[in-house]
């Protein structure tokens, strides 16, 4: 047995510590289920301190390590390191605090999205990021990549509500910064360790911000004949002054798939469906739908409905959060993309993406974030077809490209990872790579933490097809 | 007396950086105490222009020495806003120095503080080496969020030369009410219970006369005045004319109710707490027995802004805010820049070698 597996089994009860292949298969790949690695073990930390520990003999050691949450990660955020140590920290998963006067909630890294609103309920706050995944997903994955959701273009993603962290850096070093003040004096640590990737240290304790659950929702389902109807909808919306909770579209392929899915009720023979809602005190929401319903009208749709009930709107979210694991019906295999590019930019982006898609003769879908351009195509293929996987990845970076060309970025929420690493010198420059490289060195400089992540490498990993991830065969999670 | 430099681009100012072995970025020097450093000072006044703006966007792109009340003017014209109410605006304070110095308005109760409406920047690191990161666009997850890190960063590691910012649709009409509040419990129980109401709330402020609740809302006229009448029922008060409102809001937002005097003349100190609602009767308390302090307690009781006597009043305060555990900096006068607790890790001079390895911009603690 490896000197490393000898201290790490020093440190920990021997069920925390995994080793056998039979359990190590399950960490061998999160939620990019096209790469895979097996890692030399699984440590299973019940207390902070127990990372901290952990953390400092793989400093001592040099032996990579990755941190784990439920690994929902679209961009293989928490893929394994061959030799490395994979630490999950789902056992840390207990809200420290919440307290309703100062409308914050400290946490653990594992504790679960929903369950931050689900314990905030009671005092009439909720926990504003919602990426698809949150019923699975962790804080501490959420902290670690800057997860978003579908509200990002009025509530921000989630750097925008952390207000403090206790982490434990590569180094062994313990931080904390801010706290339950929403303000804070001197750099913001806090916004540069949000979205690091997993590559500065392990998030320990998270203080989040709460806000107050919108009083009223106004919901309005329209569908449009061409895509390019249902953008200059939003263009619409946008111009109004109106600020939506959410603007969301969907197009032909992936309606479809919904239907059969939630057998969600979109109008008939639409290109595309928009979803709208706006959200706030009652008399306010009152005043705006009024203008909302107006700019709807007026933009020809085949048909508009608005949700009448709490259970309509429950129904309208229900198919487009089931739209992406929806598509596994349409097709075996599928890679989710996460471009963003300038929402005026948005018809433009589609068509283009409609020519790479019959120019290849891959199909693909499309549910975005129409209110912050931030784009989700969904690329089908059967990897069982020799090449099929090699073009859809083609058809993948020639889109994740163009989103860069027209002057938005490489990812809106999944982040860099594996998946996008060697697109970075597309977005930035040698010398601005080299500064983020240099943070890292700051953070860790034996390199040791998460290693192949988000920076461009020599040799790109493994690519291999297994399909659907199981979860989301189940319908439980999905990937956006 | 040390030479200002005042470069008219951002290549110009790599180089006066690269020519210059230890320099600071001044803007319009609205917070003094911030760049009370003894060394060459190097103006960002010429970097002046709004370089990109599509309302339909919600983001605008401007040179780090923008006065914020330029760029508030530009974006009134589309009917967006800032939200966060950038502090100092009439003085011709900077969007850069609006930046390094992390300073939000009332305004950033609702929908957050400067740090969540930054998008990316464009700056000059220690090694004179223009770059850029972040994203011009709403959303964005790629590369380090250096952005954020600038914020609050008192340009003590790297020069800022542009920014993109995310805006807002401006609401279509506001509303102030005053409502009495003249010792802390029945400030704190107004502050507490109506961030947490349903009536979303643009800016909630215990004013520095400490006798009254100042709410602000936005939103669609007849809305808002149904809004303030189930306010009033709850706690006694009354709604301010437009004129006064107007007037109350830009003076807690140019500190005039708080007013300290120009560096070098000064006898009092501005300062900047970060505290939380919990930590308000303490912090209250402390001030009290301080007979020249006073405080504009804002967002909702998440920041304050003190003037004090300097010397003992400030050396007290020092030990008050540590004991209290809260940290603060000092903005105009003659006070130490930071005041109260103050954690210092390792991870930070790593930073600084990193964005600056030859230390060619002062530290956070010169």
């Amino acid at each position: 047995m490896s000197t490393a597996l000898h201290r790490l089994k020093a440190l920990l009860r021997p069920e925390q510590l995994l080793v056998r292949p039979e359990q190590l298969a399950a960490y061998e790949s999160d939620g990019l289920t096209a790469f895979r690695q097996r890692p030399l073990a699984v440590a299973v930390p019940e207390t902070g301190d127990e990372v901290i520990a952990l953390v400092r003999l793989c400093h001592e050691l040099k032996l990579p390590f990755v941190a784990r949450g439920s690994g929902t990660s679209l961009s293989g955020g928490s893929l394994p390191v061959a030799g490395g140590v994979v630490i999950t920290l789902n056992r840390l998963n207990r809200i420290l605090r919440l307290d309703p006067a100062q409308r914050i909630a400290v946490v653990q890294p594992g504790v679960i999205n929903t369950a931050v609103t689900v314990a905030a309920a009671p005092h009439g706050l909720h926990y504003a990021p919602d990426p698809s995944s949150q019923s699975i997903c962790t804080i501490g994955g959420n902290v670690a990549f800057n997860s978003g959701g579908a509200h990002c273009l009025k509530y921000g993603m989630t750097s925008n509500h952390v207000l403090g962290i206790k982490a434990v850096l590569a180094t062994g070093e313990v931080v904390e910064w801010g706290g339950v003040s929403r303000e804070n004096v001197g750099p913001d640590w806090c916004g540069l360790f949000t979205g690091n990737e997993g590559l500065f240290g392990i998030a320990l304790e998270i203080t989040l911000q709460l806000l107050p659950k919108a009083e009223c929702f106004h919901t309005v389902l329209a569908g449009y004949c061409t895509l390019e109807q249902a953008g200059d909808a939003v263009s619409a919306v946008i111009a109004s002054g109106l600020l939506p909770g959410a603007i969301e579209i969907m197009d032909a392929l992936a309606l479809e798939a919904a239907v059969a899915a939630v057998h969600a009720e979109y109008p008939t023979g639409a290109a595309a469906v928009l979803i709208v809602e706006l959200e706030g005190p009652r008399e306010v929401v009152a005043v705006d739908r009024v203008r909302l319903d107006e700019i709807i009208a007026a933009s020809q749709p085949l048909e508009s409905r608005p949700a009448r009930d709490a259970e309509e709107r429950l129904a309208i979210w229900k198919g487009r959060k089931s739209a992406f694991s929806a598509v596994g019906r349409l097709s075996p295999d599928f890679i989710v993309q996460d471009g963003v590019v300038p929402r005026r930019r948005l018809g433009e982006a589609l068509r283009r993406i409609g020519e790479m898609s019959q120019e290849v003769g891959i199909r693909v879908a499309n549910v975005f974030h129409a209110g912050d351009g931030n784009l989700h195509p969904l690329i089908l293929f059967n990897g069982r077809v020799a090449g099929d996987l090699e073009r859809a990845e083609q058809l993948a970076g020639r889109i994740l490209r163009m989103c860069v060309e027209m002057g938005g970025s490489l990812t809106g929420e999944h982040g860099i990872g594996v998946e996008k690493n060697n697109f970075l010198p597309d977005m930035f420059s040698a010398a601005e790579i080299d500064c983020l490289n240099r943070l890292r060195d700051a953070f860790d400089p034996l390199g040791i933490a998460n290693p192949g992540k988000m920076f461009p490498r020599a040799e790109a990993p493994v690519l291999t097809q297994h399909g659907l991830h199981p979860l989301e065969k189940a319908g439980l999670i999905s990937r956006e | 007396m040390n030479p200002t430099l005042t470069p008219a681009n951002a290549v110009e100012l790599a180089e006066a950086v690269r020519a210059t072995p230890r320099v600071l970025a001044v803007g319009a020097g609205t917070k003094p105490r911030l760049s009370a450093v003894s060394c060459p000072k190097l103006s960002t006044l010429k970097l002046n222009g709004m370089i990109e703006y599509e309302p339909s966007e919600f983001t605008f792109t401007a040179l780090a020495g923008t006065p914020v009340r330029d760029i508030a003017a530009t974006l009134a014209e589309c009917g967006q806003y800032l939200p966060f109410d950038p502090m100092l605006a009439d003085a011709g304070a900077t969007l850069g120095g609006t930046v390094s110095s992390g300073l939000s308005g009332p305004g950033r109760f609702r929908f957050g503080g400067l740090r969540d409406f930054i998008l990316g920047v464009q700056f000059v690191d220690g090694a004179g080496r223009i770059m850029r990161l972040g994203g011009k666009v709403v959303k964005n997850a790629a590369g380090f969020d250096v952005p954020k890190f600038f914020v609050g960063s008192l340009g003590r590691f790297g020069v800022l030369t542009e920014i993109t910012f995310k805006v807002f649709p401006a609401p279509a009409s506001r509303l102030t009410l005053l409502l009495a509040a003249s010792e802390i419990g029945s400030a704190l129980k107004i502050l507490t219970t109506a961030s947490s109401a349903r009536w979303e709330i643009e800016a909630l402020d215990w004013l520095p006369d400490a006798s009254s609740v100042a709410v602000r809302l936005g939103g669609p006229a007849p809305a808002l005045a149904t809004l303030a009448q189930e306010i009033l029922r709850r706690w006694p008060g009354r709604i301010l004319p437009v004129a006064e409102a107007d007037a109350l809001w830009a003076g807690l937002r140019e500190f005039e109710r708080t007013p300290a005097r120009p560096q070098g003349q000064e006898k009092t100190s501005l300062i900047k707490v970060a505290l939380a609602p919990e930590n308000l009767p303490a912090f209250h308390e402390s001030l009290a027995a301080l007979p020249d302090a006073r405080a504009h307690v804002s967002a909702g009781g998440n920041v304050a802004f003190v003037t004090v006597a300097d010397g003992t009043e400030v050396t007290v305060l020092d030990q008050q805010l540590s004991a209290q555990k809260l940290a603060a900096l000092t903005l105009r006068g003659a006070s130490p820049l930071w005041l109260g607790a103050r954690p210092n890790f390792k991870i930070t001079a790593a930073v600084k070698v990193a964005l600056d390895a030859g230390n060619r911009f002062p530290g956070l603690d010169d």
